[in-house]
C-alpha cells in the first residue's frame, strides 16, 4: 500500500512542470481558494465559534461557554426532529434500497425498452424538492379530500406522504448506481454458476449480492445522508404540521425534520435563541460527517478484501 | 424438445415483466401528467376533483398561465431569467476555477496543496445548515448578495466535490503530455488551456451536470444569501407564493410548476445518457 502511494507520488511530480505552474498560482488556484475561504472555511468556523455564543447577529457575540449545547439537548423540539428523522431515515432506507434494487436487477436481465424504463424512473431526480413537495401535497390532498381530511390534519400522513414522495424520487437514482454495479459483475462468473445447476435464487444469494457490495454500501449511505439532511421536500410537503402543544407550552411541530427544525430556530419569531440554533447545526453537522466517516471506512474495508 | 419448451417460458416470463415494467412507468409518469391536467383547471376544482380531466366547467383554457405570470407583485419570467442566469454562470465559474485549482494541487503537490485539498474534501461532508447563518451574514456584508454575484457563493461552496473528482481525473493523465508541451516551450497557461484542458472533457460533463442539477433547483442557499425583494429564483418564487395558501390560486400555481418542469425534462431528454453517466460518476466516487 505504502509503496503504491510513493510511486504515484513520483508520477504526479514533475520539477520540469512544478515550477512554472507554481509561480502562476494567483491565476490557477487564488481564485478558488478566495472563494473557498469567503463560502466555506470562513462561515464555518465563524459558525463553530458562534455555537459558544449569544448573539442575534454575527457582530453582537458574547461568550457563554456551552451553555447553548445544553440548551440544545433540553429543547423537546429538538429531541423529537431527531427521533423524527431517525425513524424516516431509516424507513426510507430501507424501501428506497429494496425497491431500486429489485427493479435494477430486472432491468438487467434483457427485457424490451429497459432504457426507456431506466429513463422514466430516473426522471424524478432533476425537479426541485420545493416543486415536489407542492405536486404531492395537490395530489395527497387530492385523495384525502374525498375523506374530510388533509394531509396537515395528522402526523402519519406526512409520514408517509414525505416517505412515498422520496421513493418515487430516489428509487431512480440508486437504481442507477445498482445497474452499474450489476452489469460490472464479471460474465464467467454468472456462467460458472449456471453450469455448476445453481438455482436463480440461489445465485443471486451467493454470486450476484456478495459482488454488488460495494455499490449497496454506497446506496446505503447516500440514502441515510439525504435522509438525514431533507429539508426542501420537508418544508414544502407538511412545514411541520400538525402542531401539538407540550406541557411546558412549547409547539412541538411533528413532521419537522432536524435540517427544518434549525432552520426555524435561526429565522423563527424569536432571534433570541440564534446561538442555540448554532449549537444545533454542529450537533447535526458531527451526525452528517460521522455517518460519512463511517461509510469512507466501510467502503475501504470492503476493497481490502476484494 | 425440452430446450425449445424453456425457451419460450423464458420468453413468457420476460412478456410479463415487461408489462409490469410498463404499469410501473405509466404510475411514475402519473403525477406530471396530474400537474399538467390541473394547470387548466379552475381553482376550486384542483381541490375538489383533483384526479379529473379539466372538462367542461373546469376548464379555464390558459387562462392560469397568464394569472400566474404576474402573480405576487413579481413577474414570474424575472425568476426565470435569474434562476437562468444564475444556474449557468455558477456552473461555468466552477468548472474553470476549480478545473484549474485541481491543476495546480495536482502538479505542484506542496503542503498547501495538500491542506487545501483535505479542506475541499472535508467540506464535502459539511450539511448546509451548518454554515448557512455566518454564510449569508458574509454573502450581505460583501455584497454578494445580487444574481450577478452570488455565482461566486457557489464557487465557495460547490468547489468541495468539483476539486476532488478533477484532482482524482487528473492524477491519472500521463504527465509525458505535459512535459513535452513544456519542453516545447508552452508556458502554464498555455499548456493548461491547449493540452490539459480539452482532455478534461469527460470529467467536465459529469461535473457540470452535478451542478445544473443543484444550482439550479437550490432553495435555501439563494433564499438566504439574494436580497429576496429584489431577486427570486424560480423555487423561491414557488415558495413564496404557496406561503399565502388557502388564498392562493392553486390552478395557476399548477401552471407555473408546469412551466418549470418543462425545460427540466428538455434538457433531461436531451443529455440523458451524459446525466446518468454522471449521476453514476459523481455517486461512486462522492
Amino acid at each position: 500500500m505504502k509503496k503504491r502511494r510513493a510511486s504515484d507520488g513520483a508520477a504526479v511530480n514533475s520539477e520540469l512542470l512544478r515550477r512554472p505552474i507554481r509561480n502562476c498560482f494567483w491565476l490557477f488556484l487564488l481564485p478558488t481558494a478566495a472563494a473557498f475561504f469567503i463560502g466555506f472555511v470562513y462561515p464555518f468556523f465563524k459558525g463553530f465559534y458562534l455555537s459558544f455564543c449569544k448573539f442575534t447577529t454575527t457582530s453582537d457575540a458574547t461568550f457563554i461557554g456551552i451553555r447553548n449545547y445544553f440548551s440544545a439537548f433540553k429543547d423537546a423540539t429538538f429531541l423529537h426532529a431527531f427521533w423524527y428523522t431517525a425513524l424516516y431515515a431509516l424507513v426510507s432506507l430501507l424501501l428506497i434500497n429494496l425497491f431500486a434494487f429489485i427493479i435494477a436487477y430486472f432491468l438487467t436481465q434483457g427485457i424490451r425498452g429497459s432504457n426507456v424504463f431506466r429513463t422514466v424512473f430516473f426522471m424524478p431526480n432533476l425537479i426541485g424538492g420545493i416543486v415536489l413537495g407542492y405536486i404531492w401535497s395537490m395530489i395527497f390532498n387530492g385523495i384525502l379530500s374525498q375523506y374530510g381530511t388533509s394531509i396537515l390534519m395528522e402526523t402519519k400522513y406526512g409520514f408517509w406522504g414525505l416517505i412515498i414522495l422520496m421513493c418515487w424520487q430516489q428509487i431512480g437514482y440508486m437504481m442507477i448506481i445498482y445497474i452499474a454495479g450489476l452489469q460490472s459483475i464479471p460474465e464467467d462468473m454468472m456462467e460458472a454458476a449456471k453450469i455448476d445447476g445453481a438455482s436463480k435464487w440461489h445465485t443471486l444469494i451467493h454470486v450476484t449480492i456478495p459482488n454488488l457490495m460495494p455499490s449497496i454500501t454506497i446506496c446505503t449511505f447516500l440514502t441515510l445522508t439525504n435522509g438525514f439532511k431533507l429539508f426542501d421536500q420537508n418544508i414544502a410537503l407538511t412545514a411541520g404540521q400538525p402542531f401539538i402543544w407540550a406541557e411546558d407550552g412549547s409547539v412541538i411541530k411533528t413532521t419537522e425534520m432536524l435540517a427544518l427544525n434549525i432552520f426555524n430556530t435561526f429565522y423563527g419569531e424569536s432571534t433570541g435563541a440564534r446561538g442555540v440554533a448554532q449549537a444545533k447545526a454542529v450537533i447535526f453537522f458531527i451526525l452528517v460527517a460521522g455517518i460519512s466517516i463511517a461509510q469512507l471506512r466501510a467502503t475501504k474495508s470492503k476493497e481490502v478484501q476484494q | 424438445m425440452k430446450k425449445s419448451k424453456s425457451l419460450s417460458g423464458e420468453r413468457k416470463s420476460k412478456n410479463v415483466l415487461f408489462a409490469v415494467f410498463t404499469v410501473i412507468s405509466i404510475i411514475y409518469v402519473l403525477p406530471m401528467f396530474i400537474v399538467l391536467m390541473n394547470s387548466f383547471k379552475a381553482n376550486t376544482f384542483v381541490k375538489t376533483a383533483t384526479f379529473a380531466l379539466p372538462t367542461g366547467e373546469m376548464g379555464v383554457g390558459f387562462d392560469n398561465y397568464i394569472k400566474g405570470m404576474t402573480f405576487g407583485n413579481y413577474p414570474f419570467m424575472k425568476s426565470v431569467l435569474f434562476s437562468v442566469l444564475i444556474t449557468i454562470v455558477s456552473t461555468a465559474l466552477i468548472l474553470i476555477c476549480t478545473s484549474m485549482a485541481a491543476w495546480f494541487i495536482a502538479r505542484v503537490d506542496s503542503l498547501i496543496c495538500r491542506i487545501c485539498y483535505y479542506l475541499f474534501v472535508f467540506s464535502m461532508v459539511v450539511p448546509f445548515q451548518m454554515v448557512m447563518f455566518t454564510l449569508a451574514k458574509t454573502a450581505d456584508t460583501l455584497h454578494l448578495n445580487t444574481p450577478w454575484t452570488i455565482p461566486i457563493i457557489y464557487l465557495g461552496f460547490g468547489a468541495g466535490l468539483a476539486v476532488f473528482m478533477f484532482t482524482g481525473f487528473i492524477k491519472g493523465i500521463p504527465l509525458e503530455i505535459e512535459e513535452a508541451a513544456a519542453i516545447d516551450g508552452c508556458g502554464p497557461v498555455r499548456t493548461y488551456f491547449k493540452v490539459v484542458f480539452p482532455m478534461l472533457r469527460p470529467t467536465m460533463i459529469s461535473v457540470g451536470i452535478l451542478e445544473i442539477m443543484w444550482i439550479w433547483n437550490d432553495y435555501l442557499l439563494p433564499y438566504l444569501s439574494l436580497n429576496r425583494t429584489k431577486y427570486m429564483t424560480i423555487p423561491i418564487h414557488i415558495q413564496y407564493l404557496q406561503g399565502s395558501y388557502g388564498s392562493i390560486d392553486l390552478g395557476a400555481i399548477m401552471a407555473l410548476i408546469t412551466l418549470s418542469i418543462i425545460p427540466v425534462i428538455v434538457f433531461y431528454l436531451t443529455c440523458q445518457k451524459h446525466i446518468i453517466k454522471g449521476v453514476a460518476a459523481g455517486a461512486v466516487k462522492g
